[in-house]
């Protein structure tokens, strides 16, 4: 069977279109937009964007989707977040209550300052790639500390900005906003072992 | 063109995108800024007065008070933008050392120059701008704004001329696309936009920059309104302050936007807000005082 994996991508707000735009250019890959409970569900893997945090949170409460979430989540469903979806993801933020709370990471919200401290760099993350990929920072959080589960992918000026703890990946800068599409790839990638784990669990179940 | 300004004007145009879907409010006070963030606002527009203010007191309308502006900084950690008159070159050095996220070259504030708009690319801050139609929309991103907005007629509560501009630029937009290479240069010619700017629409059958509504939006349904049309996000101005119920306007034009797709939610959400602000039928402002003539 050749069924296309379903990749939800956060709908209510910021970087949506850049995102789809980005998981259309891969075949095996149907992205849809998730604003509902129906829409949740049918995501094998989901993306919360860039945006404003506050706005995308309030959202999920309103509409509630926030618990549905927090549990495919905690029951392995992989996430990736970026620089408002990292924070979403966050168990501790300075200075605010957490949203979904799902990520043993502790955040600083605005870290870098104001719209003219925001910067793109060229780095190297091995874990993704070979080469060198661009990296936008906008009005971006870091990451301050985390726990021993999780893993650092890259540290700038002795801050971590990308990270990832088993099905969860966050990043504070925005791929979606570059036409490089790796971490893309890499997200897929989680999606499909996840997918695989899942039917190699079926299969264990079946054969017992 | 270094490659220092155009980076910075790509991440100023990032930066319009992390707001798209959202709603960028008009705020007077620290506490209505807060009013705003917890309703969900993506943003807010530091003022002194909104413009249906401004319509009613008349005289010349300046930048805010930048003791206004950072109390108001203080109170979010959203981003926060503020207007200056067009072609006030000191008023915009001036927000940009405040480390202001945006500035507006705003219609709404009384023009300090008649004959030319800010060149934007002489900053590090980023730009967002008034436009009615394409070739304007075009001048101002030629000039270096990030972000491009309908003028609408501001302060009126009348949603009528956001409609016009936005149907206006949408319409533009889908006939360059259709146009023959050769017939693009008289466009631009006609339309007094810049010719790669024009080339970019005509291939890419959008503006390069985000666009969003502005001027008269009071009503969820008019916020649903302008998302139905084609715009990428919503100002609203004076329609949350001067509306009975400022928390339950703000919260309802949030969700409008989001889920401007859905009338279920759009009536959901439309339901007991109390009054909207009183509104102005166009007819009765003179020509000379509609705002969105000003600027060239």
């Amino acid at each position: 069977m050749n069924k296309k994996l379903k990749i939800g991508v956060l709908s209510f707000q910021g970087s949506v279109e850049e995102h789809i735009k980005i998981l259309n250019s891969f075949d095996d890959i149907e992205p849809i937009e998730v604003k509902t409970l129906k829409s949740l569900n049918e995501s094998d893997g989901i993306i919360l964007p860039g945006g404003e945090s506050t706005t995308i949170s309030k959202l999920l409460k309103i509409f509630n989707l926030e618990e549905p979430l927090k549990k495919r989540i905690e029951n392995g469903m992989p996430v990736w977040g970026t620089c408002a979806g990292l924070i979403l993801l966050a168990k501790n933020i300075e200075k605010e209550s957490p949203h979904l709370g799902v990520m043993d990471i502790f955040v600083k919200r605005n870290a870098y300052g104001t719209q003219i401290n925001s910067f793109v760099i060229n780095s190297n993350i091995d874990e993704i790639s070979k080469e060198k990929i661009p990296l936008v920072f906008i009005r971006a959080p870091w990451i301050e500390r985390i726990e021993k589960d999780v893993k650092k992918l890259l540290k700038i000026d002795n801050h971590i900005v990308a990270a990832r703890q088993k099905n969860m990946l966050a990043t504070s800068f925005h791929p979606e906003l570059t036409k490089n599409n790796e971490f893309h790839k890499y997200f897929i990638n989680m999606v499909k072992e996840s997918k695989g784990n899942i039917n190699a669990n079926i299969l264990e179940v079946l054969e017992i | 063109m270094t490659k220092e300004i155009i980076e910075r004007y790509n991440i100023n145009k990032n930066l319009a995108q992390m707001l798209k879907r959202g709603v960028i409010m008009d705020v007077t006070t620290a506490q209505e800024a807060k009013i705003a963030e917890e309703a969900g606002a993506v943003a807010v527009m530091a003022l002194e007065r909104v413009p249906s203010d401004i319509r009613r007191e008349g005289g010349v309308a300046r930048m805010s008070d930048p003791k206004i502006i950072k109390e108001i900084q203080k109170a979010v950690s959203i981003p926060v933008m503020a207007k200056v008159r067009i072609g006030h070159i000191t008023e915009a050095l001036v927000l940009e050392a405040l480390g202001i996220d945006y500035i507006d070259e705003s219609e709404v504030l009384t023009p300090a120059d008649d004959m030319y708009h800010l060149n934007k690319f002489d900053y590090k801050v980023p730009f967002v701008c008034g436009a009615r139609n394409i070739g304007e929309a075009l001048r101002r991103i030629g000039e270096g704004a990030s972000m491009i907005r309908t003028k609408g007629e501001a302060g009126t509560g009348n949603i009528v001329e956001a409609v016009r501009h936005m149907r206006t630029m949408m319409s533009e937009i889908r006939k360059l696309t259709n146009m023959p290479k050769e017939e693009l240069m008289t466009f631009a010619k006609e339309n007094g936009a810049p010719y790669d700017l024009v080339l970019y629409v005509a291939e890419n059958g959008r503006l390069p920059v985000v666009n969003f509504a502005a001027g008269g939006i009071a009503t969820p349904a008019d916020a649903a309104l302008m998302m139905r049309l084609g715009s990428e996000g919503i100002f609203v101005g004076s329609g949350i302050f001067k509306s009975s119920n400022p928390e339950l306007m703000a919260k309802a034009i949030v969700k409008a936007t989001a889920f401007y797709n859905d009338p279920k939610v759009l009536a959901e959400v439309s339901e007991g807000l109390g009054n909207a602000m009183k509104g102005i039928e166009l007819k009765d402002i003179p020509i000379e005082e509609r705002l969105a003539s000003r600027g060239w």
